[in-house]
């Protein structure tokens, strides 16, 4: 089973320094203190996917004396451990733990539990489901009898039977509906959930009525499993929006939870990141995130600056440089002042725009609503008029109300309430399979109304890391030098350097220096690796290398030995996706902070005629405002922190897996894979979803026009209703499925261009 | 009509026991991670089902 051991597959031993682990101190703030000197830690494995990985990180743990209970979760992709606090009397470091589980390959994250809730509420939805499934089978057992022929004495006592389970069964599986529609009508707007209420209500009441009166007729099985058919449609809804969530959350979190603040006094304490005031004084190691907005007043370092305005190359800081919290320090430490709280800072400010772009997803209203609303009305008017209509014509106002309620079961959207969940879960399975999440069925139904896609650049479009170009020219032994010397540096130049060579050289000391290179002394001389000025100790002229790609010198005594590269790589299938979404004959645009050249060179080579540069997060914002108020409806993919205004202002939007934490939770799809496939396929997919709802609907609306008329002649018995709002149920669940087939035949097409392209190679990055 | 008084109850009495049975798994957990399941029962290194 070679797939399911990354660590092995040729890794190299110094790949494993670059697995971001959680720092010490993060880990003891999130973990739970159990009792007994027991704590329990939660962590993300996004890469376990079957039972040898189950073993291997199970097995990784439990070897260590401190961890007494370890268990992965394959489904929602988690390890939790409980370890022992102190072990003969030494406070126990966490991170030793942690370091078995990467030193099997595999990464782990921290998560944050607050979606936690959302479990118990899956729970409650299928204990619904499971205790109204038991009564609608029960009670259905005892109606065959009573339409079989039980008469008088048996068919009241049946009648009563089926009262009493109906009726806990109602107010206890009935409750999600009951609370929905009173929502809706407190707002003075009207839902699907309202006719549903009204029905099993009425319904329920009637046949109680009938049963205490001796009469022949009674609905209670119909009001039952009309809540069971009703429930299994919201529980696949819920469990597919809970599925989604889970993934989007368990990768990598990237604002810290903490960070070491220095005391007046000289003393360090590592503080949670909401304890941080403007004016405290926080250390900020090599790798570690921004936790606020600060002012650096000690130290140098290169920042990495893409996740707030997508540019690629690091910025150098030193004292007296703002920094604002999200960013990434690679390569120094620094003693910041915070000139913000976090509530304040940057990604606040972020947040505050999102809320500000309330795009099309807020003035969207789902489908089914759509549908309730003409529905209903409609409905109740029918239902309403055949009670006058029997009762001033016929004269037997007993009989009318009668008639009246078989109307409204009969047109009880049964159908309508399974026809949009079934085929979105269905759809929602078909993207899961293709690495692509669906935070919510509204945004399929959305992503298949656009007309024209925004991309990111960096990170979206492109990979987002420098990939050395010129391997093949440099020759081996000076890679080997320059990997060495690399190995020591977090910068993203250093890194594609490593990841690029197959071994290294080692060097007993190395030390960089940050904004300029590295630096190591050999017995041969003094090697240097960093821009060419460092490297070469000269006023070097800085002509060489363009603005679209970046380069390092390797130099031993000054003297350049080679020149390496770089170029941020585009995401493989970036080019036959744009060709795939022109062909469809939607409008691609670049939205990019990155500087013009850069933007400008990329667009040209993936066929995007309309590009933008330099824009602010609000720009971007502004811009998908503006493409809505011209008739336009926006698909936005992007990855950074200054992209989630823009995500959140869109009519439907896209993140890749790598994208920040901020830009997953404002997108609507996020895929897991690195191709950008992903984006064509989910429309495609997203159509086909939007096409069989409206069949859906169809049948639905067709089953009505033929049934209702029988309601109000007043031939519908109890048994013709069951069977018809069961069969067309059926109908419904059958038709979405179809989506499957479809699917299957478009995933087979994939794979195999996927098969005819050896050369995409897929990025392995820590 | 007597012999209804028994089988109505039993019948009552096995379908809340199956109804039981479910809501006991899913309150013990055993939803929690279907897929982990389906490879837990190949491994054999470990003989419990579930903690």
């Amino acid at each position: 089973m070679s797939c399911c051991a990354p660590g092995t597959e040729g890794a190299l031993e110094f790949e494993k320094i670059s697995h971001g682990l959680p720092s010490s101190e993060e880990l003891w703030l999130s973990s739970r203190d159990l009792g007994n000197g027991l704590r329990q830690t939660d962590l993300s494995v996004p890469k376990v996917h079957c039972g040898t990985c189950i073993t291997t990180v199970e097995g990784a743990l439990k070897e260590s004396p401190l961890v007494t209970r370890a268990r992965v979760n394959l489904s929602t992709k988690r390890v939790s451990f409980v370890w022992k606090a102190e072990e003969n009397g030494v406070k126990t470091d966490p991170v030793d733990i942690v370091r078995r589980i990467a030193a099997t390959g595999y990464d782990a994250h921290l998560f944050t539990s607050a979606e936690e809730a959302n479990d118990a509420y899956r729970n409650e939805l299928i204990r619904a489901v499971a205790i109204s499934g038991f009564a609608a089978a029960n009670i259905m057992l005892l109606s065959v009898s009573v339409w079989s022929g039980a008469t008088d004495a048996t068919r009241d006592l049946f009648h009563w039977i089926s009262g009493l389970i109906a009726g806990p069964v109602l107010i206890f599986a009935g409750r999600f509906f009951y609370r929905s529609a009173w929502n809706a009508l407190k707002h003075g707007r009207t839902n699907m959930d309202v006719p549903i209420s009204l029905a099993i209500t009425l319904s329920y009441a009637m046949s109680l009525w009938e049963t205490i009166h001796h009469g022949p007729h009674a609905w209670f099985d119909a009001t039952v499993s009309l809540l069971f058919f009703l429930l299994i449609g919201r529980t696949l809804d819920h469990v597919m929006r809970d599925k989604a969530r889970s993934a989007i959350t368990g990768l990598a979190r990237l604002s810290p939870r903490g960070a070491t603040v220095l005391n007046r006094d000289g003393s360090r304490e590592y503080r949670p990141v909401e304890d941080i005031r403007p004016g405290d004084r926080v250390a900020i190691a090599a790798g570690d995130r921004i936790p606020v907005d600060g002012k650096v007043i000690a130290g140098l370092s290169d920042i990495d600056m893409s996740i707030v305005n997508g540019e690629s190359a690091p910025v150098p800081a030193g004292a007296g440089s703002l920094l604002q919290a999200g960013t990434l320090s690679l390569t120094g430490s620094l003693v910041l002042e915070a000139t913000a709280s976090a509530r304040d800072s940057f990604l606040s400010e972020i947040i505050g725009l999102m809320e500000a772009a309330e795009g099309g997803r807020a003035r969207y209203r789902r489908i089914a609503d759509r549908a309730a609303q003409y529905y209903s009305p409609a409905v109740h008017l029918l239902a309403l008029l055949s009670f006058l209509g029997w009762g001033i014509f016929g004269g037997d106002w007993k009989e009318a109300l009668l008639i009246a309620v078989s109307v409204l079961i009969i047109t009880c959207p049964c159908a309508l309430g399974l026809a949009v969940p079934v085929v979105q879960v269905v759809a929602a399975g078909r993207l899961f399979q293709n690495g692509i999440m669906v935070k919510e069925g509204s945004a399929m139904e959305r992503l298949a109304e656009i007309d024209s896609v925004l991309f990111d650049k960096t990170g979206t479009l492109t990979i987002g890391r420098p990939r050395l170009t010129n391997r093949g020219e440099a020759r081996p032994e000076h890679v080997e030098i320059a990997a060495g010397l690399a190995l020591y540096s977090r910068h993203p130049l250093s890194r594609a350097l490593v990841s690029a060579a197959s071994s290294a050289r080692d060097f007993a000391e190395v030390s960089e220096r940050p904004g300029e290179g590295l630096e190591a002394v050999a017995p041969e001389g003094t090697y240097r690796l960093g821009n060419r000025r460092f490297a070469c100790g000269e006023e070097a002229d800085a002509a060489a290398g363009s603005d679209a790609t970046s380069e390092v010198v390797l130099s031993l005594d000054h003297r350049p030995l080679e020149t390496f590269r770089f170029e941020d790589m585009p995401r493989p299938g970036a080019q036959k996706a744009v060709a795939a979404l022109a062909r469809e004959g939607f409008q691609t645009v670049v939205l990019s902070g990155d500087r013009a050249p850069v933007v400008k060179d990329l667009a040209a080579r993936l066929g995007i005629a309309d590009w933008r540069a330099e824009l602010s997060p609000r720009d971007k914002a502004d811009y998908c405002a503006e493409a809505a108020k011209a008739g336009h409806k926006v698909l936005m993919v992007g990855d950074g922190i200054n992209d989630a205004p823009a995500l959140a202002a869109a009519h439907v939007s896209m993140a890749p897996a790598t994208a920040a934490d901020i830009g997953r939770q404002a997108a609507d799809f996020v895929f897991l894979r690195d191709s950008l496939d992903a984006v064509p396929l989910a429309i495609e997919i997203s159509r086909r979803a939007g096409r069989l709802i409206r069949e859906n609907f169809a049948l639905a609306i067709g089953y009505n026009i033929f049934a209702v008329p029988i309601a109000i002649a007043g031939y519908a018995t109890p048994l013709v209703a069951s069977i018809a709002m069961s069969t067309s149920s059926m109908i419904v669940v059958v038709n979405a499925l179809r989506l499957n087939r479809l699917a299957r035949s478009e995933a087979a097409r994939t794979e195999e261009r996927a098969g005819t392209e050896p050369g995409v190679e897929t990025a392995r990055f820590a | 009509m007597s012999n209804l008084l028994i089988l109505i109850p039993a019948a009552l009495f096995m379908g809340g026991l199956g109804l039981g049975a479910f809501l006991w798994s899913l309150k013990s957990g055993q939803y929690e991670d279907l897929d982990g399941a389906a490879w837990r029962a190949l491994d054999d290194g470990d003989g419990k089902p579930g903690d």
